[in-house]
């Protein structure tokens, strides 16, 4: 198995300021999440109504997202179909192909990310412009986003203002929140002027209408989508709800969820292209059909992309977004990667303690803890774990199968070592790196039953 | 009422103190507890490191330790949730459900079945309440605060009836201590990091004990603490539940 999660946490702990200030920062917007659920009496059936909501979609999803299409279709937006991030990619190329078009904007979109759209674009000698604030910067710096809803959290105001003063020649040194994103608007601002295509995402999409709903807080997809003349929304097919009354459930959900906010500020509605606009749609499938498929983790696919679930994970605001090595962090993000690649990514279901905090404060109720216990069976079953690792487990297993062995192996040692090989697999013992090991008595419960217990009476 | 003791491994071998609270604390409350001779462990370090298909020989051992009793008790909830969540035995499945819907942790057992209304004990000290998460969120020990519903602990309603206790509130009340089985090692940076954190909120409220219900978290965080040298303790809920002064 690989330890890149692991490796890349302790790496971002090593700046433990840094880490505190990462966690603290995410706890506050936890903490928001709270205020805004608790004015609401009725969150928890609103849970409940999202959760069965997905639930009535993804059991009939072919036959909604054909109802999509006939009426996206009907209102004159043109639909396509990607089996994958590769067909994604070329679909949207060819668009930018035939008008020839050189300036292009993107709002916010977790899925060309997943896509590696940008890359793949600029390969091909075409530039995009991220226009969320926080997808920006990290542009500019040439990382990936490290949160789904906040791009660019895991930097400071001091990171920033460098950034800017390299990229938009802002005085250096002035950290000034106001003045560097003033200055990051007077550059966009020409951006959406000048912009020939806005690639969005999609938030939610509604079988019955035909059209879609995309949520930012900086109304930037709507600059982009309202001044380009051709608009490409890219959607997984998961985003699909069947009717448009639904929406009030996820949008009440999705802002209080992500960033504690009644709702989002912009939550903008496309129904069909106007005037003189070309409008598409591309649907994602890119492994999506192999998770609904695997029963154990079909629920992931109820993701509403809110975030909650980040803020609230120990392990998250604890080793930052890089660490996941993928578009999607965090515990969600661990559900739904080793699904793309079991290989490149079985470290991430045992980047969690199992807690449980973020099953019970996601907003459609997937069951993530339970589904991050039986990626490790599936993992392991399908060999991606180290060999040391598997070696103690049999270890461990021979003895805790045989009493009489357990108790040799308590009373030779009495030390973690011989009981839980695990804990020392490496050449040094890892417990003890910043930890005391427990110290052992000098008889076991067992032993002391034996002479004081009722059975000896 | 037939109690079986269920003594986890880990707890057996490092803290027979906490094993012997509790044996003594159910006695007190009139129960007749046996402790099943040939027990061992759950298979929780296996099964929730990705082995459950190794923790089957583990399993079967603990049926013909537990089988036949109208409880089973044990002074850990991780171990517990295991148990319930998990516990299988092909050649005696219905012994095997009677135990996953028969085992309590210690404090529910107190305050579900036994109804304990008083206890006899004195504490004067200022203690700090760590909720583990598999008793917190698994067990529904207590609520959290990530749910709208109404608050309660079982763990902290019994603690409220030890005389000349202080207990204070960490700010995160139910925030993971990063103990995790397995995790504790392969993800050594976090998890010593959570648990330092996790600390600090205690010995903000000045604590002299961090108490709780799983000898687990409590084995992470005394490690931790010792190793820092500090002079906060930490103390398994039993032993304040049995007097321990
Ligand atoms: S899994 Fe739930 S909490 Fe996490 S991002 Fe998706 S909807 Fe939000």
């Amino acid at each position: 198995m690989t330890v890149k999660h692991a490796a890349l946490a302790e790496k971002f702990i090593a700046d433990e300021p840094r880490t505190d200030w990462h966690d603290e920062t995410l706890w506050f917007v936890r903490e928001k999440r709270d205020k805004a659920a608790h004015g609401l009496p009725e969150w928890e059936q609103l849970r409940e109504w999202g959760s069965q909501i997905k639930n009535n979609t993804l059991s009939n999803l072919s036959s909604y997202l054909k109802e999509f299409e006939e009426k996206a279709t009907a209102n004159g937006i043109k639909v396509h179909w990607a089996s994958d991030a590769k067909e994604h990619n070329e679909i949207i190329h060819k668009i930018i192909k035939k008008h020839g078009i050189q300036k292009i904007v993107k709002s916010k979109s977790m899925l060309t990310e997943e896509c590696h759209l940008n890359e793949y674009l600029q390969h091909n000698g075409i530039e995009v412009v991220d226009t969320d604030l926080g997808e920006r910067i990290v542009q500019f710096r040439k990382e990936p986003p490290s949160h789904i809803v906040l791009p660019a959290i895991h930097l400071k105001k001091e990171d920033v203002s460098t950034t800017f003063h390299d990229h938009l020649q802002t005085e250096k040194g002035n950290n000034d929140p106001q003045y560097l994103t003033e200055a990051a608007r007077q550059h966009l601002r020409n951006k959406f002027v000048e912009s020939e295509l806005a690639i969005t995402g999609v938030n939610f999409a509604i079988a019955e209408t035909g059209g879609f709903v995309v949520c930012t807080n900086e109304g930037n997809a709507d600059m982009g989508a309202h001044t380009a003349p051709v608009h490409i929304a890219c959607m997984g097919f998961e985003k699909l709800i069947p009717k448009a009354e639904h929406l009030s459930v996820f949008l009440r959900l999705l802002a209080r969820s992500a960033t504690g906010q009644p709702i989002t500020t912009y939550s903008s509605h496309f129904h069909k292209p106007r005037p003189n606009q070309e409008m598409h749609i591309v649907i994602v499938d890119n492994g999506r059909s192999k998770q609904l498929g695997r029963e154990d983790f079909r629920n992931s696919l109820k993701c509403i992309r809110c975030a909650a679930c980040f803020n609230t994970c120990p392990v998250y605001r604890r080793s930052g977004g890089h660490s996941y090595h993928t578009a999607v962090a965090g515990p969600i993000g661990s559900i739904l990667n080793p699904n793309l690649d079991m290989k490149a990514n079985a470290d991430l279901p045992f980047a969690s303690t199992l807690c449980g905090s973020c099953t019970n404060v996601c907003p459609v109720k997937i069951n993530i803890h339970e589904q991050l216990w039986k990626w490790r069976q599936v993992i392991v079953a399908e060999g991606y774990v180290d060999t040391s690792k598997k070696l103690g487990m049999k270890g461990m297993s021979f003895v805790f199968s045989n009493p009489k062995v357990y108790r040799f192996m308590g009373k030779m040692g009495r030390g973690v070592m011989h009981l839980f090989p695990f804990m020392v697999n490496n050449k040094l013992n890892i417990w003890s790196k910043q930890r005391e090991m427990p110290v052992a008595p000098k008889e076991s419960f067992r032993d002391w039953y034996l002479k004081n217990g009722k059975n000896q009476k | 009422m037939k109690v079986a003791l269920f003594i986890p491994c880990y707890i057996d071998q490092f803290y027979p103190n906490v094993g012997i609270a509790t044996l003594q604390v159910l006695e007190k409350l009139g129960c007749d507890v046996t402790f099943p001779l040939q027990q061992t462990c759950c298979g929780q370090p296996m099964a929730n490191s990705g082995f459950a298909s190794l923790s089957k020989g583990c399993d079967i051992n603990f049926v013909q330790n537990f089988a036949g009793f109208d409880y089973i008790v044990a002074p850990s909830g991780s171990c517990v949730l295991h148990v319930k969540e998990h516990l299988q035995d092909d050649k005696h499945p219905q012994e095997a459900l009677q135990i996953r819907n028969t085992i309590y942790e210690f404090t529910e057992f107190l305050t579900d079945i036994l109804k304990v209304e008083s206890i006899n004990a004195s504490f004067p000290f200022k203690v700090g309440m760590h909720n583990s998460c598999h008793g917190q969120r698994g067990l529904n020990l207590s609520s959290m605060t990530e749910r709208m519903l109404p608050e309660f602990s079982k763990p902290e309603q019994l603690l409220n009836m030890v005389k000349d206790i202080t207990l204070t509130k960490a700010k995160r009340n139910d925030e993971c201590c990063g103990f995790g089985g397995t995790f504790c090692v392969f993800e050594e940076a976090v998890s010593v990091k959570m648990g330092k954190d996790r600390i600090k909120e205690h010995e903000d409220n000045e604590v002299d004990y961090i108490t709780g219900g799983d000898t687990s978290c409590l084995m992470h965080l005394e490690g931790i603490l010792k190793r820092q040298g500090s002079t906060t303790k930490t103390i398994h809920i039993a032993e304040i539940l049995n007097g321990f002064l």
